[in-house]
C-alpha cells in the first residue's frame, strides 16, 4: 500500500527536483517554445509547497486536488491547465482514500492522462508530455499485471517515461507553440515530457521504498 | 539591457497600480487575482466582454476596458497566459445577467486557461461563449500546427463586439458579430529588433544589425523568413500582398486597415508604412474606409510593425463608429 506520508514526500521532493532543474527545463523550452517552463513549474510547485502542510491531514484525493487547483491558478501558460488537470483528475479518482493499492495508482494515472489528452486535445507522437506519460502508464499496468509490487511498477514506469522523453527528440511538434517551428522543432527534447519523466522518477525514489 | 522598471517580478503589479491611478474614471483594478474591470461593472442587462493574455502587449487588453469595448481584462505575467481564477473572477464581476463573451487569442496556453474558466463559470450558472481570434497569415493553418495565431484583429473584435454589446444585443448576436470580424480579418507582422522579457533580461531572439524577420509573432516567435533589411515600401508589400491574397480581399471591397507599431517603432515610420499600404490597396481597387495608425498591440520594445485588414460592411462600419471611451481608444464621446 502507498501511504499518505509517501505521497507527501513525493510532492515535497518533486518541488525540490523542479527547483534543481529550473534552468534545464527553461533551456529546453527556449529551443522550441517560449523559455518559461522551468520558471512556471518552479513557481507552481513553490505555491504547492506552501499549501501541503494545510492539507496534510486530509485524504489523498483532497491533497492531489489541492495540488491541481494550486497549479491551475499559479502556473499559467499551457503547463498550468495541463499539470493542473493531471492532478485534479488523479485526485478525483482517489477521493476519500488514505492509502492506495497498486490498482488505485494505475487508475489514478490513467484518469490523469485522460484528463491531459482532453485538455490539450492531444495524443502520443505529437512531442508533448503524453509521450512520456502514456508509455509510463502502459509499463506500470504491465508490471502490476505481472505481479510486480508498487515500487517495481514505478521503476518500470520511470524507465518507459525516460525512453518516451528521449523519443520526443526526433519528433515533429504538432501541438503548442513548438508547432510554429515546423521542421525546426525536430532535434529538441520536449520540456513537458521531461518534467513528466522527472515527476515519475521522483515517485519511484519516494514511493514504495522501504 | 536598459529598462524603465524597478524589479522584474514587480512589473505587472506596478503597471496595474499605475493604470488604477491614471484612469479611476474608467476602470477599477483587482489585485487578488489580477484583473481590470470597467468602473461601472457589472452593467445590468448588457453582455459582458472579457479578454486577457500575457502582459507586454499594451495597450492590449487593459487599455481597452471601458464603455463601448471590454468590460474586463485579465493580465498574465509578461508573455504568459493568465490563469482561470482571474478569468472566472473577472467573468463574475462583469456578469450583468445577459451572459459573458470571452475573447481569446489563439495561443495554446490562453485557449486552455480560458476553457477552464468558462467551464467553472458555467458551473456557477453564468452563460459563457468564446471567440478565438486567429488572423496571422504568417502561420500555416493545418493539422500540423496549433493553428494561426490571434494578433491584430483582436483589437477590432474588442471594439466591434463591444459596440454590439453596448447596443443591447444578445450574447448569441454579440458572439456572431465577433466571429464575423475574425473571419473577415487578416494580419501579418515583422520585426527589426527583438524584445527583452524583463524576467529573462536578454533578447528573445538574435537578429543581425542588417536583418529583419518577416511574419513575426507578438512574443517574438519565428516568422516566415529572415532576410536583409529592405526599404519601408518593400516591407509593406511583403506584408500586404500575402494578407490581401489570403482572404482574399477583392476589387470593390471596403476595409478597415491598421498599421500597428510593435512598441519600438516611431509614429513617423508607421505613417510612411500607412502611405504605402494605402497605395497598394488602391492598386487592388480596395478602399480604406477607416484606419488606425499607432501602437495598439505591441511586443514590449520590439521595433517593427504589423498590418491588419478587415473587410467592412455597413454593419461593421456602424459598430466601428459607435462611441468608445477607454484609455487607449476613444471617440464619439
Amino acid at each position: 500500500m502507498i501511504s499518505k506520508k509517501e505521497i507527501l514526500a513525493w510532492l515535497h521532493r518533486y518541488r525540490e527536483v523542479l527547483a534543481e532543474n529550473k534552468e534545464y527545463l527553461t533551456g529546453l523550452d527556449a529551443a522550441i517554445g517560449d523559455a518559461d517552463h522551468g520558471i512556471n513549474m518552479d513557481r507552481g510547485f513553490g505555491a504547492v509547497e506552501k499549501k501541503l502542510d494545510g492539507v496534510a491531514d486530509k485524504d489523498i484525493g483532497t491533497i492531489l486536488k489541492t495540488v491541481g487547483m494550486t497549479l491551475v491558478t499559479t502556473v499559467g501558460g499551457a503547463g498550468g491547465p495541463l499539470y493542473g488537470t493531471f492532478f485534479l483528475k488523479a485526485g478525483m479518482t482517489l477521493s476519500g482514500k488514505n492509502e492506495l493499492t497498486a490498482e488505485d495508482m494505475v487508475a489514478a494515472l490513467n484518469s490523469a492522462i485522460e484528463g491531459v489528452k482532453m485538455r490539450g486535445k492531444a495524443t502520443t507522437g505529437e512531442k508533448t508530455m503524453l509521450d512520456a506519460l502514456v508509455p509510463a502508464l502502459e509499463a506500470m499496468q504491465k508490471s502490476v499485471a505481472d505481479g510486480g509490487d508498487i515500487h517495481a511498477a514505478l521503476v518500470a514506469a520511470t524507465t518507459a517515461a525516460e525512453e518516451g522523453m528521449k523519443a520526443t527528440i526526433p519528433m515533429l511538434a504538432t501541438k503548442g507553440r513548438a508547432s510554429y517551428l515546423g521542421e525546426r522543432s525536430i532535434g529538441h527534447q520536449d520540456p513537458g515530457a521531461t518534467s513528466s519523466y522527472l515527476m515519475l522518477k521522483t515517485a519511484a525514489e519516494t514511493i514504495g521504498v522501504s | 539591457m536598459k529598462k524603465l522598471i524597478n524589479k522584474p517580478e514587480d512589473v505587472v503589479r506596478e503597471e496595474l497600480e499605475g493604470i488604477a491611478l491614471a484612469h479611476p474614471d474608467l476602470v477599477k483594478v483587482s489585485y487578488d487575482p489580477y484583473y481590470i474591470v470597467r468602473a461601472d461593472a457589472p452593467v445590468k442587462g448588457k453582455v459582458g466582454l472579457v479578454s486577457g493574455g500575457g502582459s507586454g502587449h499594451e495597450p492590449l487588453h487593459g487599455g481597452y476596458v471601458g464603455m463601448g469595448m471590454l468590460d474586463a481584462a485579465c493580465p498574465g505575467e509578461v508573455f504568459t497566459s493568465p490563469t482561470p481564477d482571474q478569468m472566472l473572477e473577472a467573468t463574475k464581476a462583469v456578469n450583468g445577467g445577459a451572459g459573458v463573451l470571452h475573447i481569446v487569442k489563439n495561443y495554446t496556453g490562453d485557449v486552455m486557461n480560458f476553457e477552464m474558466a468558462a467551464e467553472m463559470a458555467q458551473m456557477e450558472g453564468i452563460e459563457v461563449t468564446s471567440v478565438v481570434t486567429n488572423d496571422d497569415v504568417a502561420v500555416q493553418d493545418s493539422l500540423y500546427t496549433a493553428g494561426r495565431r490571434g494578433v491584430g484583429i483582436t483589437v477590432f473584435v474588442e471594439k466591434i463586439a463591444g459596440a454590439a454589446a453596448e447596443e443591447g444585443r444578445s450574447l448569441a448576436e454579440v458572439t456572431a458579430v465577433a466571429k464575423k470580424v475574425n473571419d473577415w480579418g487578416r494580419s501579418m507582422g515583422m520585426a527589426l529588433t527583438s524584445c527583452v522579457v524583463p524576467q529573462a533580461g536578454k533578447p528573445t531572439f538574435d537578429l543581425g544589425e542588417d536583418e529583419m524577420e518577416i511574419g513575426i509573432g507578438i512574443h517574438g516567435e519565428p516568422g516566415r523568413k529572415r532576410m536583409k533589411i529592405a526599404p519601408a515600401d518593400e516591407i509593406v508589400e511583403m506584408l500586404a500582398e500575402p494578407i490581401i491574397h489570403d482572404l482574399p480581399y477583392k476589387e470593390g471591397d471596403q476595409v478597415i486597415a491598421m498599421v500597428n507599431g510593435m512598441g519600438g517603432t516611431p509614429l513617423i515610420e508607421l505613417y510612411i508604412a500607412y502611405r504605402k499600404l494605402h497605395h497598394i490597396l488602391a492598386g487592388h481597387g480596395i478602399t480604406v474606409v477607416r484606419n488606425l495608425v499607432g501602437n495598439y498591440i505591441t511586443s514590449l520594445e520590439m521595433a517593427g510593425m504589423s498590418i491588419t485588414l478587415m473587410k467592412a460592411d455597413d454593419e461593421l462600419i456602424k459598430l466601428w463608429d459607435a462611441p468608445v471611451k477607454t484609455a487607449a481608444l476613444r471617440w464619439g464621446v
